[in-house]
């Protein structure tokens, strides 16, 4: 009895598949934080002045702000001053892919996201992020020519100042919360999206964020436009070498839906947890947010199974008649993994409608939390939210908590809230090991049933990979 | 013929209580073995010790399989040898589709032997002429395994799993319990086709229902956690006239 209790503990503690290191050159911006290091990450990336006003305007509010503590969990107080706010893998930007350091472009291709074109994932537009700086970004001729604008943040930047510099904080401003307040002072670079008016992008669009330098802070940011009546489906996928110390990942996404566009965002986060005492791991604190116009739709996928802290919420502000928000997520916690993590669905115009389902799984001693805000505006009349929040227990060490806020202020609202929480049992594993399959398989075909609903939700090279990751994660939770 | 299965002196615990008390028992390759005996005598716990369920202590004693020390192993080890159990009671696996369930246990299978996993269609053929043998519908093979099924129906899913798995050695835990006629019909008709040289059948039960489609080689009477006696297919009726007192 003993051993099994212990094998199902350890299904769920695998090697970090991700975890090597690139060697590269690396330049750093002066360690700490203060007016000086922010106005060099603006000079290194040559920046306009407005937007070295808007960096410096949030790090004076910033500093006016504590570092909230609601989050349901505990981790190490975050010392900002020991941290590197800006990191790049060569000395000055590379104008092609040939100056790229190839050690870096070997990273991508260990990663599977292959830069050249030819290699290229047909059909994907990858644009990768390594650290602080934009790699490069492949299709972007082609894209172009549909007069979509498809380039790091700091190129649009630069070509686009207009679009960027109307929309910049548009969706989340820079006093929105005390990390998206940083990010705003010190987002080093991202990716920007511009789908012009009737334009239905061809191609899944796709960014790959990876933290390579030590104590490097990641703070990208990441906006989306999608004009009226276009269409996009965006993807963005992370991963991080295994580092001892906690690696702190502040990043923004905002996303502009305009009347009767289609936003599909779609995330497979797979930051490094730390290993399995809990010891290192990415603290993922994140802002993303989609302001949804009449008649448009955005919705959100996640699967969430790295980092030892996630802290999202990813929402949608349903400020036009008939805009429709959804999220779907699945989020898997292992060891000392805690993740804090849910949606906002603000309703405020008429017949307004969001849909919520969320999975949730905890293995070893993590702690899942599942924190959601519904809100009916005064002027939402007949709006519409229905929410399901399914939580699966493996082990009698982890926790899965559900904290769902409603708040309606239109009485023809309505909003159905349903949580169920079951646990992988003793039994259950007998069972199919006595059919031959090995504790983890077992348990992967449990998980893996448990969360097909969202799983299906993913453009389908992501599914695969999604369910993969998913496998490796519960790797030594059992047997 | 040979030992299929050998158990000496076993012992087992399920927490501090003893339940199996020092029990002989043999089953050779191709042989059809009757276990009966009372309510609480300890047949499923026999069945779960075979088959290695965590829940049960083994504190002394032996189990060879095929010669090899069968207590050694994992659950999973044990089963891709070709030990299965028809469970008393399955036990549901919500969110996992049966045929879904069986391709990634036959594959398990194959891979424990060194085969290559089998290809998508092949599965569905190989699936389909079972399904069809023993009345499973389309529609059952996509359900998840055993959740909102009839403890007929359970018992036949059990039947069909074992026939698709072709273990060497079948354990049934009451099969014909809670079955209706025409089920027990398919369930004894499912066993007996199943009957060859290389295959034995361990068929734990209280009636001859079952039996009477698959006529026992022998028959153990079991009581307290011991086999007390070892016979032929006559011990079935002198237990059906007159219970296990008399033994
Ligand atoms: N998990 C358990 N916890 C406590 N007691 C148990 C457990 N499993 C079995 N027992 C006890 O062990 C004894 C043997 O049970 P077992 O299920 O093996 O009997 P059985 O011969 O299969 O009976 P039946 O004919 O009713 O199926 C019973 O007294 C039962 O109560
Ligand atoms: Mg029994």
């Amino acid at each position: 009895m003993k051993k099994e209790q212990s094998d199902l503990l350890n299904v769920v503690n695998s090697p970090y598949k991700e975890g090597f290191e690139t060697v590269v050159e690396t330049e750093y911006a002066p360690k700490g934080l203060n007016e000086n290091v922010i106005r060099y990450i603006s000079h290194k990336k040559d920046e306009p002045e407005w937007l070295l006003d808007f960096r410096l305007k949030s790090f004076r509010h910033w500093q006016t702000m504590t570092e909230p503590h609601w989050f349901h969990g505990t981790y190490d107080p975050i010392d900002y001053q020991d941290i590197y706010y800006y990191s790049a893998p060569h000395k000055k930007a590379p104008k092609s892919l040939d100056e790229v350091d190839p050690e870096v472009l070997k990273t991508y291709e260990k990663l599977g996201i292959p830069l050249k074109e030819q290699k290229a994932l047909s059909g994907v537009a990858v644009d990768a992020i390594f650290d602080s700086t934009s790699i490069g970004t492949t299709y972007k001729e082609e894209l172009k020519k549909r007069g979509i604008l498809f380039c790091s943040f700091n190129e649009a930047v630069h070509e686009y100042p207009e679009l960027v510099k109307e929309y910049l904080g548009s969706v989340v401003p820079y006093t929105d919360n005390f990390f998206a307040c940083l990010n705003s002072a010190v987002f080093s670079d991202g990716s920007f999206v511009y789908i012009p008016k009737g334009v239905q992008c061809p191609m899944e669009l796709s960014s790959y964020f990876r933290i390579n330098a030590r104590q490097a802070g990641q703070f990208e940011r990441t906006l989306i436009i999608a004009d009226e009546e276009s269409s996009v489906s965006y993807l963005e996928g992370c991963t991080a070498p295994q580092r001892d110390e906690n690696q702190l990942h502040a990043a923004i996404v905002e996303i502009i839906v305009k009347d009767r566009a289609n936003v599909k965002y779609s995330t497979v986060q797979n930051w490094y947890p730390g290993d399995k005492n809990g010891k290192g791991g990415v603290y993922n604190l994140v802002t993303k947010r989609g302001l949804v116009m009449n008649d448009a739709k955005l919705s959100w996928t996640q699967v969430e199974t790295g980092s030892a802290i996630t802290w999202k919420y990813p929402s949608c502000i349903l400020k036009g008649d008939n805009a429709m928000g959804e999220f779907y997520s699945v989020a898997l916690t292992n060891n000392y993994q805690q993740a804090d993590t849910g949606t906002k669905m603000i309703h405020l115009g008429k017949n307004t409608t969001s849909t919520i389902i969320s999975k949730g799984i905890s293995a070893g001693f993590s702690s899942n939390t599942y924190r959601g805000l519904v809100q009916m505006g005064a002027n939402a009349t007949n709006a519409k939210n229905v929410s399901k929040c399914d939580s699966l227990l493996i082990g009698d060490k982890c926790g899965a908590h559900t904290i769902p806020v409603m708040k309606c202020a239109n009485e023809t609202a309505t909003i159905e809230h349903e949580a169920t929480t079951s646990k992988i049992s003793e039994e259950q594993l007998f069972y199919a090991m006595q059919r031959g399959l090995s504790a983890e398989e077992a348990v992967g075909l449990i998980v893996n049933g448990f969360c097909h609903e969202i799983m299906q939700k993913l453009p389908l090279e992501f599914a695969i990979e999604a369910q993969k990751l998913i496998g490796v994660q519960l790797e030594g939770s059992v047997g | 013929m040979t030992a299929l299965l050998e158990i000496k002196d076993l012992h087992a615990n399920v927490g501090n209580k003893e339940i199996l008390k020092g029990l002989n028992l043999t089953i050779k390759a191709g042989e059809v073995h009757a276990i009966m005996g009372p309510n609480g005598c300890g047949k499923s716990t026999l069945s779960a010790v075979i088959t290695g369920n965590p829940a049960y202590t083994v504190t002394a004693g032996e189990i060879l399989f095929k010669g090899e020390d069968l207590l050694k192993m994992t659950p999973d080890e044990r089963a891709n040898k070709g030990v299965f159990l028809a469970f008393q009671h399955p036990i549901e696996l919500p969110g996992v589709g049966l045929a879904q369930f069986l391709k990634a246990a036959l594959n398990a299978k194959r891979k424990a032997n060194g085969e290559e996993p089998i290809d998508a269609v092949q599965f569905m053929k190989y699936m389909n002429v079972r399904a069809t043998a023993l009345g499973i519908s389309n529609e059952m093979l996509k359900r998840p395994v055993n959740v909102g099924f009839s403890g007929g129906e359970k018992k036949r899913l059990e039947t069909f799993q074992m026939a698709m798995l072709e273990p060497d050695f079948c354990i049934l835990d009451e099969m014909d319990s809670g079955l209706d006629v025409d089920a027990l019909k398919v369930v004894g008709q499912g066993v007996s086709v199943m009957r060859e040289p290389k295959r034995s059948f361990m068929i734990i039960t209280h009636h001859d229902d079952l039996l009477q489609y698959v006529t026992p080689d022998q028959v153990s009477i079991m009581r307290d956690g011991q086999i007390i006696k070892t016979g032929g297919p006559e011990l079935v009726e002198q237990v059906e006239a007159s219970g296990y007192d008399n033994f």
